[in-house]
């Protein structure tokens, strides 16, 4: 059969942020599968070299939406590792609870953008009205929703009184409840079963070598999490376990998240019982002295790793962010590999990626020109075509048979 | 600090010229820093013997006459350790390690882009993260690549 190429993106209506990618199909089999990344770049390492320690942590909260506190932690650890600094125990429990509150609510928004991708939409509208009830507490503890801007060097910048506490225990029941009903659904719905079941295969050792991480991992049974192997804030100090499935596929991936949703919930309740009374930072100079660290965290889609080099003076000699979907978007093209055309939407949903946070530079350059230009339509339409054309896709014999059969 | 001790002592065992430049941070973190004609021995007998399995990723840092790149590979037990390499500006040449960690490529990719390094053996592809119409010989993240201001003209490499 005939080889066809089809450009998905980098803006396409099954994709949720520009990226660019290109299927070779031989009728609805995929052949190929390759990816070009790099259309979310905004430029915020070579930004944070050039602002304060304290301007970069609400610049690194702004790496990615949904898991905000995820970045800005990793960075403020790192910092924290260089400048020596202990932060007090509340602190440390504060950072935890709200990285928690962020996993429980990205966990749910991506039930929901998978439930939309397979065609159940009805699991979408349940579960993201579920995750308001979380975007309700975080609101409250934070006064925002998603960039929390909770972190500062040395510990949090607000307190947590005991009322506050009453209301997530109270809210960690709903969600509770909520979940184990979207775990009876997950396991018992035929038409999820079926749908996610055998869809984006990845075996075990496939993980390992092509260096997956995360849920993306855990669901091909690699049991690797850093809030165990290497704790930071107080894991170490909490009682919960590494879920993982060796289901290898969508579905298994739904059910590693389902999991975390529960050993979410014990850990919060952990923190509600056991979190100290105390100061909740210590104050940080604002030069730190010379120095490097490499700082870990286990975000809502994996490992999310930060380098920073200190100089002494107050701002950072160089600030290097990885981020887990870029570790997880290689994994792609082997899942998808002699799959059906159809199951691309929900793969590529169910490594759950996150391209704002695994990009992270775009400069704007108008060489000489004094204001930026505004494409007309035409332009635009001109320019798509030649940039398609580039690619290999040309549509203009189709476009002259379209034409003459119109004629 | 037993077990990061216990790694100190073996890189230093096997290779008498870390003596003194294997740095224990603090538990599970490690800094080495390797000259370019043992980079490959080191790093080597690091995946295959110490059990590093787990590429974190890779730093490149701009440090004014030479380019350095940050290795940072991970045990399943959580120790990280960070091999250093630094190559000279002029011709920043260094060596895939995809044969070892696949997942390097894009890691490899990004230093290309960013930083400007030349690296042998990494098979052709896409490159990462910039624009495909992206001027040669710009690397955004070189200390003498300053921002365009809004409104001016963009600065070129001199």
């Amino acid at each position: 059969m005939r080889k066809v190429i089809i450009p998905i993106g980098p803006q396409h209506p099954a994709l949720k942020e520009p990226e660019s990618f290109q299927v070779v199909l031989s009728g609805e089999r995929i052949m190929e599968f390759s990816a070009r990344l790099g259309y979310n770049h905004r430029g915020i390492e070579k930004a944070c070299e050039e602002r304060t320690y304290i301007q970069d942590i609400y610049l690194t909260e702004r790496i990615c939406g949904i898991c905000s506190h995820s970045h800005s932690s990793a960075f403020v650890q790192a910092v924290e590792d260089i400048a020596g600094l202990e932060v007090p125990k509340r602190g440390l429990y504060i950072r935890t609870l709200i990285g928690e509150l962020e996993r429980i609510h990205s966990h749910l928004l991506w039930l929901g953008v998978a439930g939309h991708e397979i065609g159940f939409d009805t699991l979408l509208m349940y579960s993201w009205r579920d995750r308001e009830v979380v975007m309700d507490i975080l609101a409250m503890l934070t006064g925002n929703r998603v960039n929390y801007g909770v972190n500062t060097i040395g510990g949090v910048r607000r307190d947590i009184d005991a009322d506050q506490l009453k209301q997530i225990a109270k809210a960690v029941d709903t969600l509770e409840d909520r979940t184990k009903y979207y775990i009876d659904i997950a396991t018992k719905e035929t038409t999820v079963i079926e749908r996610l079941s055998g869809v984006g295969v990845l075996s075990h050792d496939d993980a390992i070598r092509l260096g997956a991480v995360g849920p993306t991992a855990r669901a091909s049974n690699v049991k690797r999490d850093v809030r165990k192997d290497d704790p930071y804030a107080v894991y170490a100090e909490l009682d919960f376990k590494v879920v993982t499935d060796s289901h290898n596929d969508v579905y298994g991936r739904t059910i590693v998240r389902m999991g975390e949703l529960l050993e979410a919930y014990k850990i919060i309740r952990q923190i509600v019982k056991k979190i100290p009374d105390g100061p909740i930072a210590v104050k940080a100079p604002r030069k730190i002295p010379a120095g490097e660290a490499v700082s870990r965290y286990e975000a809502p889609r994996g490992e999310d790793v930060h380098y920073v080099k200190a100089n002494g003076t107050e701002k950072p000699e160089r600030v290097k962010v990885r981020a887990p979907t870029l570790a997880n978007i290689q994994t792609v093209a082997k899942m998808l590999e002699d799959r059906q055309l159809a199951d691309l939407p929900i793969v590529i949903a169910a490594i759950d990626p996150c391209f704002s946070c695994t990009d992270r530079m775009i400069s704007v350059r108008n060489d000489g020109q004094k204001r930026a230009n505004m494409m007309k339509w035409e332009d635009l339409h001109t320019y798509s075509i030649e940039w398609y054309r580039r690619k290999g896709i040309d549509f203009s014999k189709v476009n002259e048979k379209f034409k003459k059969a119109v004629k | 600090m037993a077990e990061e001790a216990a790694i100190q002592a073996e890189l230093i065992k096997k290779f008498p010229f870390l003596e003194s430049k294997v740095r224990v941070q603090r538990a599970r973190r490690i800094y080495t820093e390797v000259g370019p004609e043992k980079f490959a021995e080191v790093f080597d007998y690091a995946v295959k013997n110490m059990h590093f399995c787990i590429l974190c990723t890779i730093t490149g840092l701009d440090e004014g006459q030479v380019l350095s790149f940050i290795y940072h590979i991970a045990r399943e037990d959580g120790t990280v350790l960070n091999i250093k390499r630094s190559v000279p500006k002029e011709n920043p040449v260094i060596k895939t390690i995809t044969p070892y960690f696949f997942a390097a490529d894009i890691y490899e990719r990004e230093v290309m882009d960013l930083l400007g390094a030349k690296v042998e053996g990494l098979a052709p592809g896409k490159r990462y993260p910039l624009p495909d119409e992206w001027p040669q010989d710009q690397y955004p993240l070189r200390k003498d690549w300053k921002t365009p201001s809004k409104g001016t003209e963009a600065k070129q490499n001199a």
